[in-house]
């Protein structure tokens, strides 16, 4: 490896009399306002939602969106827009816990595998390869073949399906860090290697790792709903999006909507997150900053 | 060369064991003891020891372990209760070649799609079909697939009546009932391909536009879809290699899903149908078949760039 001659950056970041991030970026700023819809939605369910998510009224089974059901009910007479409001709590809370599993999960593998060398290091990495080597679905699957169903398996096994990519993104900052001169000059101070990794290793590997776990929020709530939607993640009666969807998938000829309110529910929530991510990604990784 | 391509296979050799000794582990880790299970309510202790003996199950683990990898090596993978069948003819002979056919499909569909939206893009660069085509990519990608799916059937094979609601018919044996059963679940599969395919393709041919290769060959009077499809197209196809292997596994756990949705008997659905019937034998099968399919894709697009790009051809 070369001998890093370049200039150590400034601390601050040189901002020239930049807009606000919300006026250089109106999609982001949208996304964001509608991924704050949904959390606000989440938090105050009970009282945005006109109906008990599961309660079931056999008058009025399978009903076509109207004044009475904005979206609908489903095939147990269930308001599905109460379904779909309670449904983004479910969603929200999975996606931030499986994420947070992952991420601390990746944390401790990425630093480990970063800052050892010699075969514990080639273990490690090898090991990340092997969770690497299955899709985090897969992966997810084989976890809840072991763990059983319910909102809590899920999380689980989806935040430790996501542990091999947070691994490896951690481990490579790890890398970066660890030539850098100040670490240099802590260790040749001879502050204790520990003291060295908590005060000047971490906290230049935590916040990419913050970023990192903002984007791949909707990639957890995918890999959850679509547990959930294979008929393995949460059990019925619980209001989860990915169930919704399953649950009307075979009355789709005739009561499309079934499926098609929670399915946009959370396409919308997707597509807000993933915007969000972009631009979350675009701001903050140095290394996609340029041309912006 | 061949010492790094060796380098390389080792290393592969090294996560498919530690893969196998996982899924073996999954078998262990599984709720529920077997032998009971094979038992029913009433036995012995007697019958209990005889049978784990004759199971070999009070052997070591990495015994148990080294018989069951030479048993998997030679296709020896146990038979399924629920679907009363061989394991691997069931997973191996009948699940995998629906999966791989649907993925393939979809792959090609993407390709065919996805690049020539992606060079249109990078040409038409900052134009309404740009932006167009920017915003159908990034719903792409966000969009998830198995709502396309049912949205599709419903479009598609309800209203319009164009298409089969659900089903496959090997294109291997019928090819145009084949095709015709795989249009939609292909297209459901490759969306978030072709969105990702086009997004690249723009970026990386944007760059590569710019590159003095590409002015001498206009400089030399090449016309204008020489430049673009020749020399600007050739020189995308390692990144687009290596994103393809990469994404391999979303290509993967795209097919569980798309199967389930279009009621296809490929390998997602046997998983499915599995961790539902609690058969860990059956998923332990579907993780390994998908684990080694993957690490020996990467492989492969790893051992492919010095063919793709003769600059990385060893030099003696």
């Amino acid at each position: 490896m070369s001998v890093q001659t370049q200039e150590a950056p400034v601390a601050a970041p040189i901002r020239k009399s930049r807009r606000s991030i919300f006026l250089r970026r109106p999609f982001f700023t949208i996304a964001l306002v509608v991924a704050l819809g949904y959390v606000l939605g989440a938090l105050f369910a009970p009282y945005v939602a006109p109906y008990d998510p599961v309660a079931q009224d056999i008058n009025a089974m399978m009903k076509p969106p109207s004044l009475a059901h904005l979206l609908g009910t489903d095939s147990y007479g269930q308001d599905i827009l109460s379904r779909v409001i309670y449904g983004a709590r479910y969603a929200l809370i999975i996606g931030i816990f499986s994420v947070l599993i992952g991420a601390a999960g990746g944390l401790v593998i990425g630093l480990a595998a970063g800052l050892s060398g010699g075969w514990l290091e080639w273990a490690l990495m090898r090991l990340i390869d092997s969770i690497l080597a299955l899709p985090s679905l897969i992966l997810a699957v084989a976890f809840i073949a072991i763990l059983g169903q319910g909102v809590d398996k899920v999380v689980i096994a989806v935040g430790l399906s996501m542990i091999g990519p947070f691994s490896r993104t951690v481990r490579a900052d790890v890398m970066q860090v660890r030539v850098q001169l100040f670490v240099e000059a802590a260790t040749l101070m001879s502050i204790p290697y520990l003291k060295v990794i908590w005060r000047h290793i971490l906290p230049n590997v935590i916040f990419p790792l913050a970023v990192q776990v903002t984007i791949r929020i909707s990639e957890a709530i995918l890999v959850s709903s679509s547990l959930s939607f294979l008929g393995i993640g949460v059990t019925p009666p619980t209001p989860d999006w990915g169930l919704m969807i399953a649950e009307g998938r075979a009355f789709v000829s005739f009561a499309a909507w079934m499926s098609a309110m929670p399915g946009f529910a959370l396409a919308l929530l997707l597509i807000a997150l993933s915007i969000v991510g972009d631009g979350i990604r675009e701001e903050f990784d140095p290394k996609l900053r340029r041309g912006a | 060369m061949l010492l790094q391509a060796l380098g390389k296979i080792a290393q592969t050799l090294v996560v498919l064991f530690i893969v196998s000794v996982a899924s073996f582990g999954l078998l262990k880790l599984a709720p529920g003891d077997p032998i009971q299970i094979m038992l029913g309510s009433e036995f012995s202790q007697e019958s209990y020891d005889s049978l784990t003996a004759e199971l070999g199950l009070d052997r070591p683990f990495l015994v148990q372990y080294g018989d069951w990898a030479l048993r998997f090596v030679s296709g020896d993978w146990g038979t399924s209760y629920v679907a009363r069948t061989d394991i691997f003819t069931y997973a191996f002979k009948e699940a995998l070649p629906v999966t791989l056919t649907l993925a393939s499909f979809s792959l090609a569909f993407a390709i065919l799609i996805g690049v020539p939206l992606g060079v249109l893009s990078a040409v038409k660069k900052d134009t309404a079909f740009d932006a167009g085509a920017a915003v159908l990519a990034l719903t792409g990608t966000a969009f998830p697939s198995f709502l396309l799916g049912i949205l599709l059937i419903w479009f598609f094979a309800v209203k319009l009546g164009l298409f089969p609601v659900m089903g496959y018919v090997s294109p291997w044996q019928d090819f145009w009932t084949g095709i015709y059963h795989i249009i939609l679940p292909g297209l459901t599969l490759s969306t978030y391909f072709i969105a990702m395919i086009t997004r690249l393709t723009r970026a990386t041919l944007i760059e590569v536009m710019e590159q003095p290769y590409i002015a001498a060959a206009r400089a030399r009077g090449e016309p204008a879809w020489r430049v673009i499809w020749v020399h600007g197209v050739r020189n995308i196809a390692m990144p687009l290699v290596t994103i393809l292997g990469l994404q391999l596994g979303t290509l993967l756990q795209g097919t569980v899903l798309t199967e389930t949705v279009f009621n296809l008997p490929g390998i997602g659905q046997m998983l499915t149908s599995a961790v539902l019937g609690r058969e860990y034998m059956v998923v332990q099968a579907g993780v390994m078949m998908t684990a080694t399919l993957f690490i020996g894709v990467n492989l492969l697009v790893d051992l492919s760039y010095p063919v793709l790009d003769p600059r990385l051809r060893a030099r003696k």
